[in-house]
């Protein structure tokens, strides 16, 4: 007879019995299960007169006991009984993890599914345009059904309340050009052209690039984040019932919206470079904000301010559309908003940064330089 | 734990959100091996005081204790051992979505005891599935692939996987048909005599009420205004309890408990 840790086991009348005392719990069964392993017997009796406590894990390594080992169980009481019957009753064949795909087909799926992806969201933004369109044109039929207020809430959202970051970026980004663009100028002499191109720069490039990628980050996502949910909440399936068309009361304002604010903010983030850019020369390149008020009138063309007001309105409306397609696409469950919105980002930015590469080859080729 | 016990004990509890008064001056005890339903109307504050027994809320003022140890103001590292001998039912589920169902199951077991090599884990998630009545596929999928239904059944498997000795359950029938909610109420009630379970459980069910609960608790008036079976509480004259009991769909609930009584 050997006994470990209120186990043992010894061999009586040719059958070995295995006698299990204290608790028979979850606590046990790290231990208790490899030491069931090395018992090699044939004919096992399970003595479980001596189990104080048992669980549905100490139950359920008695009753593979008995299933596996053919094992008698013996010495059990009512409760205990009822708890391993039970437990054996659950012993179901249960699948608890997926089939493991091949890597191969886990590539290829995965390319296949991100191709899909991709093409079924451009068709899909696509329709989501014409249908805008379609409902723009009904509100020229109806012009009562144009929602005023939606659309001012929203000039205050997107515009207003972003004027305070937009103005701090755009500050710094005019600092910043400034200083890391005299530093490469001064190996010239050449300083004096800092103010060329922080005036050029801003206004032509960076003002409506930097407006975008924080009106995305905070309204495209807002949008997507705020239908998401109230599609999930069934909201929007309430208002086509009860015959609002979501198009016109959630879509178009924020569009109108963002499109109609983008100009003027990309304007303001460009003015508040240049008189970021303004300040570093002013007091590290000694040029009196006079002079640099003057040159900037000289060097940078009207053409500049043009482009930024052409570009902006077109990046407005592509953040705005990202933002509530991808709202509009929630299905199921809550993770679905993140993943959405996510998506309404990096789509928004990702467009604006290529239809920029269109614009400035096209407004180069017309001769806006 | 001896039968009749006080599991659970709730004395001079106080929940305020602002302004607004939910409980005041509220006792209750849940005794070992019960099944206590707990009723009252909409905004009552019934999962309130799940939410304070439990620790997710503190209190304002009163006393929770639970297995004997006081709830309120507990250090998390000794609430830890009160909170391995109890299981939770959210209402709808609250299983970790970017989990499967088997892996669900196994987060409780992995955290209070790790070490458990993964083939016993898999069994023990298995059985546990099977238990609660879940499909043989259903562990291998996630939270999202399932219906409502299946994900109370989920959110139970994972409430039983530590074997809790105390099984808080809110709503559990709401939102099923009633051929699910017959069967949920048959699984408590196995569950409850296998494993001895003490059972808190929150419903608006009246049909669960007669099929499973020995006592009912209900809240009106920002505490509990009467504990007892069925028959005790119907003894009552209370207006609200008059109301919930003796309206219409009371009426329909009682009736087929006594025609199934009758039957068995």
């Amino acid at each position: 007879m050997n006994e470990i840790g209120g186990l043992s086991h010894n061999v009586e009348d040719g059958r070995c019995v295995l006698r299990i005392s204290g608790n028979l719990t979850i606590l046990r069964v790290r231990k208790l299960s490899g030491q069931l392993d090395e018992i090699e017997a044939e004919k096992l009796v399970v003595d479980l007169s001596g189990v104080e406590r048992m669980d549905t894990v100490g139950a359920w390594l008695v009753h593979k006991l008995e299933r596996d080992r053919g094992a008698e169980l013996v010495g059990m009481t009512e409760d205990q009984k009822l708890l391993i019957d039970h437990v054996a009753r659950a012993d179901q064949p249960m699948k608890v993890r997926r089939e493991p795909e091949t890597l191969l087909y886990q590539f290829v799926g995965r390319v296949g599914v991100a191709t899909q992806t991709a093409l079924s969201t451009l068709v899909g933004l696509l329709g989501f345009f014409g249908a805008m369109m379609m409902s723009i044109w009904n509100l020229f039929r109806h012009p009562r059904r144009f929602r005023y207020n939606a659309v001012v809430t929203r000039f205050e959202v997107v515009g207003v309340h972003s004027l305070g970051i937009i103005g701090v970026m755009s500050l710094l980004v005019g600092i910043v050009i400034a200083q890391q663009g005299a530093v490469q100028l001064r190996q010239f002499g050449a300083e004096v052209f800092t103010v060329n191109l922080i005036g050029r720069s801003a206004l032509k490039e960076l003002g409506v690039l930097m407006t975008a990628i924080m009106v995305a980050g905070r309204s495209g996502s807002a949008f997507a984040a705020q239908l998401g949910s109230m599609k999930l909440n069934e909201e929007i399936d309430a208002m086509r019932t009860i015959g609002v068309s979501p198009m016109e009361a959630l879509v178009l304002p924020r569009v109108l919206a963002t499109v109609l604010m983008m100009p003027l903010l990309g304007f303001y983030s460009a003015i508040i470079a240049i008189v970021g850019g303004g300040f570093f020369c002013w007091f590290s390149l000694d040029i009196p904000p006079i002079t640099f008020v003057q040159r900037i009138r000289e060097v940078v063309p009207m053409t500049d301010l043009y482009q930024t007001l052409i570009k902006a309105p077109v990046f407005g409306m592509i953040i705005a559309m990202a933002g509530c397609y991808q709202g509009l696409q929630v299905e199921g469950n809550a993770e679905e908003v993140g993943l959405r919105t996510t998506a309404a980002v990096v789509q928004g930015i990702f467009l604006v940064i290529v239809l920029d590469a269109f614009f400035a080859v096209f407004f180069t080729e017309i001769g806006w330089l | 734990m001896q039968k009749g016990v006080p599991v659970v004990e709730v004395r001079g509890l106080e929940n305020r959100f602002g302004e607004q008064v939910v409980h005041e001056n509220l006792d209750l005890s849940v005794r070992s091996g019960e099944i206590l339903g707990v009723v009252g109307g909409s905004g009552t504050g019934k999962s309130v005081l799940m939410r304070s027994i439990i620790g997710l809320k503190v209190p304002q003022a009163g006393e929770v204790t639970v297995f004997g140890e006081s709830m309120v103001d507990r250090d998390e590292e000794e609430a830890k051992h009160v909170r391995r001998r109890w299981g939770v039912l959210f209402q709808g589920g609250a299983l970790f979505s970017t989990l499967t169902v088997a892996e669900n199951v196994q987060v409780p077991i992995k955290e209070f005891y790790p070490g458990i090599d993964q083939e016993l884990l898999d069994e023990i998630a298995a059985y546990k599935i099977a238990m609660s009545g879940l499909a043989r596929d259903a562990g291998a999928k996630f939270p999202a692939e399932l219906s409502g239904g299946m994900r109370k059944r989920a959110g139970i498997a994972r409430a039983l996987s530590l074997d809790p000795e105390l099984l808080f359950l809110d709503e559990p029938t709401a939102g099923l048909d009633p051929i699910g909610a017959a069967a949920f109420d048959q699984l408590i009630l196995e569950l409850r005599d296998a494993l001895g379970l003490t059972v808190f459980l929150i419903t608006h069910d009246l049909d669960t009420l007669y099929a499973i609960c020995d006592r009912v608790a209900v809240i009106a008036d920002r505490k509990v205004v009467a504990v007892g079976t069925i028959p005790e509480l119907l003894a009552l004259d209370h207006e609200w309890i008059q109301d919930y009991f003796n309206g219409p769909r009371g009426r329909a609930a009682a009736q087929i408990d006594e025609t199934e009584g009758a039957g068995a």
